[in-house]
């Protein structure tokens, strides 16, 4: 559109002519490689390739082993979707390891202590999250201040209310049982909780393929991996729906719009601050449904559960694809991000090398992803050099 | 003493912000289908007037109509709602996002998935961008363009195109050439000239003449606040308007001070 520069007038009548000498035809590779998902996906192959060489017979590709990484990289994976979404949205949430132990307080303290039915406790926590998630929104809306620092005390608070209030109500800061009544007891006996939280799904199947011999069985006959676990259901699900989400609704368009400029946002009737809280929200909800999971998982809640996963599941975004900036970013990539961390968690424990490179590793994961992720935008997205 | 000749009029509108007079006693009246050029240096007061356009501000005093009938708004919103459209220096795009999904912002179009639910109609989006573009004579190859990969002229277009699909009668362009080239100024101007061709009424705010001249039919004149009137093209020459905007004999002195300058 700066015009044709060489052909005559007479050509440049035809306003929508199919080809722009001024555009560079675009092949395939480099549209994959502008997408935002490139890195994460890179990544997971080289982490799996690398574990496939150095761990191959090790046990960590058989049915126990995938489902031993699958489910931390499922747990992940649920807060991640929502760190993600909130990036690209423009703002951080950094309370969300501590939402993690509240809520799991919050679930546990109504089901041991005041007899509430584990579904009402369950449901309790799920509007309690909510609410202060849109607690936490409102404030980052309201006052213009970063979510950087607004959710640091949010960070705080609810790790310190976690602590304070179990030991005020309970005098524990570890809940597992009271009086006779074990938690692990109230999940199983909760049809509506622990048929959405519990246990596993294709039990069958496994069982089934243990019996064609081709997963490990045991002695009884029945598959050693169990099943799928029901967290990692969950995990898929909430990707599935935040991708589809971002990439095909009108919700989606304006997540990516408010990330990328609020301003130019709002000028074209974009609800800006409705979106915010709204993901502010969704990202509170993920914690609590981490530590639904969590607390039916252990069968017992602790006040400091959830410690750093909130960077975690930056981090995880981060190396999805989502630029810190906001406005730019995926919800699979965030998720397969998610999954090279449940990879290398567990796969290192299947080599030789010692646990501690793990978080050496994640740093150094991370910075390559958002050093990748500034050259990406910059090369391709906008098309500088 | 309204006209239905004019689509906007504003009659001795003033506006105050605390001590300072932003607008003192300013009429301005657009008539149907022209461009209609708003001239002025730096703090000669066009900002607070196309936001008092806009809606953004309400006037202390004096009046606004539109279609004759005096208007009060409270919010942009119900201006857009009328059909008054301003394109701000800051465009409205987000540069990470494609044409389409920055032409449909805040106004995307959907269609039905299964029951309640709905998607974003991302193949009407682009076809619709790639083809209300072309309508203005911009030629946009693939709608999944990132905005950011766009030059400024480029952009300014689709700023522009974008007001004019979504049923702008009256367009406000806030200086839309003063960041570009030569000819990405050029196609910017082609483009008011399409518009007005559409029969929609422009006002168009710059402080270059060069810029002003080829396209207005009618110019007012800004200095402190103040108009200093409304000329037709056939009543004033171009020096004359430059002379006006510039303060004149001030400018005068200085053009002679700084030897062999002239515009």
């Amino acid at each position: 559109m700066t015009g044709p520069d060489i052909s005559p007038p007479a050509t440049a009548a035809a306003p929508a002519a199919p080809s722009d000498e001024r555009v560079r035809e675009i092949g395939p590779l480099r549209r994959f490689l502008a997408r935002p998902e490139f890195g994460s996906i890179s990544g997971a192959v080289l982490v799996f390739a690398v574990f496939a060489v150095t761990a191959g017979d090790s046990g960590m590709f058989s049915a126990e082993g995938i489902v031993n990484w699958a489910t931390v990289a499922a747990f992940l994976g649920i807060i991640a979707v929502g760190a993600a979404l909130l990036m690209i949205g423009g703002e951080f949430d950094l309370s969300i390891g501590s939402m993690i132990g509240f809520a799991g307080m919050m679930l546990a303290i109504p089901a041991l202590y005041w007899g509430w039915p584990l579904w009402v406790a369950c449901l309790f926590t799920f509007v309690l999250c909510a609410a202060l998630g849109a607690v936490n929104g409102s404030l980052v809306v309201r006052t213009g201040l970063p979510s950087f620092i607004v959710t640091l005390a949010f960070y705080f608070i609810l790790r310190g209310l976690s602590l304070a209030l179990s030991t005020m109500l309970t005098g524990k800061t570890i809940l597992s049982n009271n009086e006779g009544v074990a938690l692990r007891d109230l999940v199983s006996s909760d049809y509506l909780f622990s048929t959405l939280f519990s246990g596993h799904v294709l039990t069958g199947l496994f069982n089934a393929m243990a019996g064609w011999g081709w997963i490990a069985a045991r002695d009884g006959g029945g598959a050693l991996a169990i099943g799928v676990p029901k967290v990692v259901v969950w995990w898929l699900l909430l990707t599935a729906i935040g991708g589809f989400v971002l990439a095909r609704t009108r919700r989606g368009n304006w997540i990516l719009a408010v990330g990328g400029d609020a301003n130019a946002a709002k000028n074209t009737g974009v609800p800006v601050a409705r979106v915010k809280v709204s993901l502010f929200v969704v990202t509170a909800l993920c914690s609590a449904l981490f530590a639904v999971l969590q607390v039916a998982d252990a069968g017992s809640a602790a006040a400091d559960r959830g410690l750093q996963k909130e960077f975690e599941a930056i981090i995880a975004a981060v190396i999805g694809g989502c630029l810190l900036s906001g406005g730019y970013g995926s919800v699979v990539g965030a998720s397969i991000g998610a999954l090279i961390f449940g990879v290398v968690q567990i796969g290192i424990g299947y080599t030789s090398i010692d646990n501690n490179w793990y978080r050496v590793f994640l740093g150094a994961m991370l910075l390559a992803a958002v050093l990748f992720n500034t050259y990406i935008r910059k090369r391709v997205a906008l098309g500088r050099r | 003493m309204s006209n239905l000749d004019h689509i906007l009029e504003l009659e001795d509108v003033s506006k105050f912000f605390g001590t300072v007079i932003a607008l003192n006693g300013v009429t301005l009246r657009l008539r149907r289908g022209e461009v209609h050029c708003l001239l002025g240096d730096n703090g000669a007061g066009k900002s607070t007037l196309i936001k008092t356009l806009a809606g953004v501000h309400l006037p202390d005093k004096g009046e606004y109509r539109v279609d004759g009938r005096t208007v009060h708004f409270k919010s942009p919103r119900e201006a857009l709602d009328l059909g008054i459209a301003t394109v701000y220096q800051d465009l409205a795009l987000v540069p990470l996002m494609s044409v389409a999904r920055n032409f449909f912002m805040g106004r995307e179009p959907r269609k039905k998935l299964i029951g309640p639910f709905h998607v974003m109609d991302h193949d009407l989006a682009r076809r619709t961008a790639i083809e209300k573009l072309a309508d203005m004579g911009i030629r946009v190859r693939d709608a999944n363009q990132v905005v950011g990969t766009m030059s400024g002229g480029e952009r300014q277009c689709l700023a522009i195109a974008r007001a004019i699909h979504f049923g702008a009668r009256v367009l406000i362009l806030d200086e839309p050439t003063a960041a570009l080239g030569v000819r990405q100024g050029v196609n910017v101007l082609k483009l008011i000239r399409r518009a007005r061709a559409k029969g929609i009424s422009v006002i168009f705010i710059t402080h270059n003449v060069n810029h002003a001249y080829p396209v207005g039919d009618s110019f007012t004149l800004l200095n402190r606040g103040r108009s200093l009137g409304t000329f037709s093209k056939g009543e004033i020459a171009k020096d004359k308007v430059l002379d006006m905007m510039a303060g004149g004999a001030e400018m005068q002195t200085l053009m002679a001070e700084l030897e062999g300058v002239t515009i």
